[in-house]
């Protein structure tokens, strides 16, 4: 039986792997952003060729982690016993991952858009 | 806050601008001054009333939703907006290779100046003092001699380093003729707060007619001043181009007479306090390399400066 994307979701599970992908974009799109222009401005003496680059790479990096936020929202809102989900038990173990992963994200995607701002609007290497 | 009036000035000050930077600068204060009030006035509002709120006024969900908005989304918006309002002065003027291009060199404790020469000439050295043209783009390429400096035209632009070895650029665009002042603003040694300069801005016209004066050498005619200069040795480290004076240590004083300040923007130009500076420049700025007359008598040092304040550049009218 094919899954649809939703049951995808709710059967897929937030793990430590998981918990780590927003910040993890967050890090591979700032040290791209930084590095891309530094070695462009020291090796070539200009600005990279290719502004738009900058945004079609924030646009992705923001993708993904839109797409891990929502994944762990929607499991963050498993059903189950009543809070507080404090308890040693596989549900609130996974609640947890879930809601740190969301939290995550939101940090995530602000970081990935404070970072991009600088580098779409001074296009300049002085 | 008498202390914090006597920053208040026409010659040197933020809010006395006249560069278009330090206007876009100005402007870009206030805003954030003001952004900045109203945040603090709006958390301090909303703290008032969530200290003076009964136990139990909102709902569990409803605090949630609070921590949300008023401390993830409002904040995180309102700061992006706040970036991208500074954004476009971190963007340096544009400047073309037609721009006038001028050097400055920090040495303790004072500027050398360097102008591309008119027509093509030979470059015209000056100390001290740095003029530009009013409404056009000037690149200035700075750096230093010895120690790390700074060089800072509040009213012009913003402040950038002077590092030996390296050459900075900072393009300014004087918006409004006049004097002004610059001040050296990295500690660079004992004169660090000594080490000042004059800024004139001044119409293309005039400046094409100063620059064309500036380059011909001094108007020096027999004094006994010249002989004496010559005497106690002062062309070892200084330049007045058309006399045998050529060294480079010291600053150039080909048309000495006619900056607005002596000593680096510290002293005025008056026989007295030049005289002053000539036999013991220590005791006006501590750490300078331009040893002590000591032995030079009074009326020497006179004579000397007398000649020094009648070098003059001939202006001529068009």
């Amino acid at each position: 039986m094919k899954l649809t994307w939703g049951q995808r979701v709710r059967e897929a599970r937030v793990t430590l792997w998981t918990l780590i992908v927003p910040p993890t974009v967050w890090a591979v799109h700032f040290l791209t952003c930084y590095l891309w222009v530094a070695i462009s401005c020291a090796k070539a003496g200009a600005f990279p060729r290719y502004p738009w680059a900058f945004v079609a790479g924030t646009v992705a990096a923001l993708a993904i982690i839109v797409a891990s936020g929502v994944i762990a929202w929607i499991q963050s809102r498993r059903p189950g016993d009543p809070p507080p989900h404090d308890k040693g038990t596989d549900n609130d173990r996974l609640r947890f991952l879930a809601v740190s992963t969301m939290l995550l994200a939101a940090l995530s995607f602000v970081g990935v858009v404070f970072t991009a701002v600088p580098a779409v609007m001074l296009t300049d290497c002085r | 806050m008498l202390t914090l009036l006597s920053g208040c000035n026409e010659r040197q000050s933020m809010f006395a601008t006249f560069g278009l930077t330090a206007e876009r600068v100005a402007a870009l204060t206030i805003f954030m001054v003001v952004a900045g009030a109203l945040i603090f006035i709006a958390v301090m509002a909303l703290s008032r009333h969530a200290i003076r709120a009964p136990e139990n006024a909102i709902s569990h969900t409803q605090g949630m939703r609070m921590v949300l908005w008023l401390g993830g989304i409002v904040p995180a918006v309102s700061l992006l907006a706040l970036l991208i309002a500074s954004l476009p002065l971190m963007r340096p003027l544009p400047v073309t290779a037609a721009d006038l291009v001028v050097a400055v060199e920090g040495e303790q404790f004072w500027w050398r100046v360097r102008y591309p020469g008119p027509n093509g000439g030979a470059p015209v050295e000056t100390a001290n003092q740095i003029r530009v043209p009013v409404g056009q783009t000037v690149e200035l390429r700075l750096t230093g001699a010895d120690v790390v400096h700074s060089f800072w035209v509040p009213g012009l632009a913003g402040k950038m380093d002077m590092i030996p070895g390296r050459e900075n650029r900072l393009v300014v665009r004087a918006t409004e003729a006049g004097k002004y002042r610059g001040q050296c603003t990295e500690f660079c040694g004992l004169s660090h707060a000594l080490m000042a300069f004059d800024v004139v801005a001044m119409e293309p016209a005039a400046f094409n007619r100063w620059l064309a004066a500036e380059a011909r050498p001094a108007a020096t005619q027999a004094a006994p001043g010249a002989a004496l200069f010559e005497q106690y040795g002062c062309a070892a480290c200084h330049a007045v181009r058309g006399t045998a004076a050529v060294a480079r240590i010291g600053p150039d004083l080909t048309h000495f007479g006619a900056r607005a300040t002596a000593a680096a923007g510290i002293l005025p130009m008056e026989r007295q306090a030049v005289a002053r500076f000539i036999r013991d420049a220590g005791d006006v700025k501590p750490g300078a390399r331009m040893p002590t007359y000591a032995h030079m008598s009074a009326a020497d040092s006179l004579q000397i400066a007398d000649w020094l304040i009648g070098l003059r550049p001939t202006e001529t009218r068009p």
